[in-house]
């Protein structure tokens, strides 16, 4: 059969093969080499080896683990740095919790148009830029803010409150800001859920908890992962939220990252936090594929 | 031998909302609408323990959402469902002692097969010793005994079929509702399984609502069928009543194949009558009360029915006497089976083509000065092997094979 095809195909046609095929792929992957090695590998190869010398300023010493060192003999640091892994994970749980509803509200609960122009309007503020949306809340609950004003208004509270700067309204700022890349995959699972498995379970006795444990969340696992994955990372290497709606105590460890590079100037120091902010959030998810039996290769599918 | 009609299911004037204390089902003038469009239309029906009822009808004509009220999952607009004499109005699907098998199963993926089955019992609280003993036992009764390991991925077409009745069968559901479960198996495993239902449910004796468009289905494996159209149901019999008298233009077409003729009633005297084709010719056929004289009428004809060469001129061997169909004629109207030289219908057609199908192979004709299309069954049994595409043959069936309707009632 093929054979037969492969007569009465015309010349003109021939199979692309040897040298051509391989000057195409030369031609695509060149950017992506470029840009993965000139603004990816390299300066993270000249960051690693910066977190291993000591500030120049001490005059040079050759290799060291100073920087290291430092870090866990500093209580700030590593307190700081337990402080932001805790929070994630936390932000990431809540995320979870929060998105959950919304995505099975939006694909299994609504009519299909509904569903779009809901799915669009989870969308539609994530057209602007972070420090604005975050910009929007501070507006919202500082002291001055609109939620002060119509509290004291309708005389719930006798004066303002100060509802930024605390570790709430910081968590609160993280999952707002967060949960679209929670919503987006979870949406994308539930959509392959069939309903007849829910009403499935509902006809053998399962009651609405039931169901959401051994139906809907099993079949979400990938989705959830994949959304925590994200949620997680983007959270952990947030800066802005922190800073600005976080108070004095709410230390993030990007923050203690942009002072080593930007207030100390001891570049050295910054390079060791950094890589030390990659491996825990390495471990952390390492460690929650473990213990959600997923595989990356699955999840980021 | 069982009987035939059961009183509850074929009268339809049977005392509305005294459900019977056998009937496991009662279904009482119920109406869904969905805006404007009634999609279930005052139906009433009774389903007695143990047996199996099958719905049939065409897509869109209801039954699903029938199925799904039953189960809980729509709510009738009016009527009342019982199941064991127990009103279900306000109940849950999850609190119905009722078990529905998805269309497409709907075995749970993520769960091993055992788990599928286990899921129903562990939600009632059942203790995990107990469970796997209940497991085992209908893993064992559906056939499938050791494969509770298994995931439904693993499984064969007819294995998932017999895990997702397991699994509701291992609730021991007062009724048992199935919608097109073999809908989505090939003809083959289709035909196997239509036999394993009937026999699994005689075995355990669980009353079992089926739904289905395959006439097929529901004519094999049914104690009684009702056959719905449009939100109504048209007739509810046996399956050898609803193929013999229908009780409408629809259920004679759309039970089993059949040929229509056009044409005007030319005399009617008690249950028989003289139909005069458009083509003009006369035929006689059985006639339900209430055509009168002059009505316009579609003629029913079944293509087995139809007998070739009915006077036997080309055929050595003859058929039984015309005794033999003294067995339909105190049976009130049952069409006989056509005996040759009994027919005094006789028509003049050309074949147009030979349909070959094993079995069920037969030619389509046209008679002689008409376009319309006669199918007429043709039997493998050597006979008829010389008849060619073009050939002018006689055609001849009994009086009381054809029944006519009002014409235009069967859309």
């Amino acid at each position: 059969m093929s054979a037969a095809l492969h007569a009465v195909s015309p010349p003109s046609a021939p199979v692309k093969s040897g040298p051509g095929l391989r000057l195409t792929l030369a031609l695509f992957l060149t950017p992506v080499v470029l840009w993965l090695g000139l603004l990816i590998v390299l300066p993270h190869l000249d960051l690693l080896i910066m977190s291993f010398r000591m500030d120049p300023a001490f005059g040079d010493e050759g290799w060291s683990l100073e920087n290291y060192h430092q870090f866990f003999a500093e209580p700030i640091y590593w307190l700081t740095f337990v402080r932001t892994a805790g929070y994630s994970v936390l932000v990431t749980l809540l995320t979870f919790v929060v998105s959950l509803p919304v995505a099975f509200y939006v694909t299994k609960v609504v009519e299909r148009n509904t569903s779009r122009f809901l799915l669009t309007m989870l969308l539609l503020p994530f057209w602007v830029s972070e420090l604005v949306r975050v910009y929007g809340w501070m507006i919202l609950l500082r002291e001055s803010g609109v939620l002060n004003h119509w509290l004291t208004a309708l005389g719930i509270t006798a004066r303002p409150v100060e509802m930024l700067y605390n570790d709430a309204t910081m968590i609160m700022g993280l999952v707002y800001t967060s949960m679209l890349f929670m919503v987006v995959p979870l949406v994308s699972v539930l959509e392959s859920l069939d309903d007849s498995l829910i009403e499935a379970a509902c006809d053998l006795g399962a009651g609405p908890w039931t169901i959401m444990r051994t139906i809907v969340v099993p079949h979400c696992m990938p989705g959830i992962v994949s959304g925590g994955i994200v949620v997680f990372m983007l959270t952990l290497g947030n800066y802005l939220t922190p800073n600005l709606m976080g108070g004095k105590n709410s230390l993030w460890f990007t923050e203690q990252i942009y002072n080593q590079f930007i207030a100390s100037f001891n570049w050295n120091q910054g390079a060791a936090f950094g890589f030390l902010l990659l491996a825990l959030s390495s471990c952390i998810i390492w460690l929650g594929l473990r213990l959600t039996g997923q595989k990356l290769s699955r999840v980021v599918q | 031998m069982p009987t035939d009609i059961s009183p509850v299911a074929s009268s339809d004037a049977s005392p509305i909302g005294s459900p019977s204390a056998s009937a496991d089902l009662s279904v009482t003038r119920l109406v869904k609408r969905f805006e404007k469009f009634t999609a279930v239309n005052d139906v009433s029906f009774e389903v007695e323990q143990g047996k199996f009822f099958s719905i049939l009808g065409p897509s869109g004509c209801g039954k699903t959402t029938l199925l799904r009220m039953i189960a809980g999952f729509e709510s009738p607009d009016s009527g009342v469902i019982a199941i064991r004499g127990r009103d279900m109005a306000g109940i849950a699907p999850n609190r119905r002692p009722v078990n529905l098998i998805f269309q497409h199963l709907a075995l749970f993926p993520m769960m091993s097969v055992a788990e599928n089955v286990a899921f129903g019992l562990k939600r009632r609280g059942m203790a995990g010793g107990e469970i796997t003993r209940r497991v085992q036992d209908v893993l064992e009764r559906v056939g499938l005994p050791g494969y509770g390991g298994k995931m439904p991925a693993q499984l064969s077409g007819g294995q998932k079929q017999r895990v997702a009745i397991a699994r509701c069968l291992v609730l021991e559901p007062a009724v048992l509702l199935l919608d097109e479960p073999l809908g989505a198996l090939d003809l083959k495993l289709r035909e196997q399984m239509k036999v394993e239902l009937k026999t699994l449910q005689a075995e355990v004796g669980t009353t079992f609502v089926y739904i289905t468009h395959d006439q097929s289905e529901a004519l094999v494996m049914s104690d009684h069928v009702a056959v719905m159209n449009a939100g109504r149901f048209e007739q509810v019999d046996t399956p050898r009543n609803l193929y013999r008298r229908p009780a409408s233009a629809f259920v004679a077409g759309f039970v089993g194949e059949t040929n229509v003729w056009s044409g005007t009633l030319e005399e009617a005297t008690g249950d028989a009558g003289l139909v005069r084709t458009d083509e003009g010719t006369v035929f006689r056929a059985r006639v339900p009360a209430g055509l009168a004289k002059g009505a316009r009428v579609d003629m029913f004809i079944r293509p087995e029915a139809v007998l070739i060469d009915p006077d036997g001129a080309s055929c050595a061997t003859d058929g039984p006497p015309d005794g033999a169909t003294g067995d339909g004629a105190g049976d009130g109207g049952d069409a006989p089976l056509p005996v040759r030289g009994a027919c005094a219908n006789r028509a003049q057609v050309q074949v147009q083509a030979i349909l070959f199908d094993g079995a069920a192979s037969r030619l389509l004709t046209h008679p002689e000065g008409s376009r319309r299309e006669v199918m007429v069954a043709l039997p493998q049994n050597r006979l008829y092997d010389h008849i060619k595409p073009g050939d002018r043959i006689t055609v001849g069936w009994d009086d009381r094979a054809g029944i006519c309707f009002a014409a235009g009632s069967g859309q």
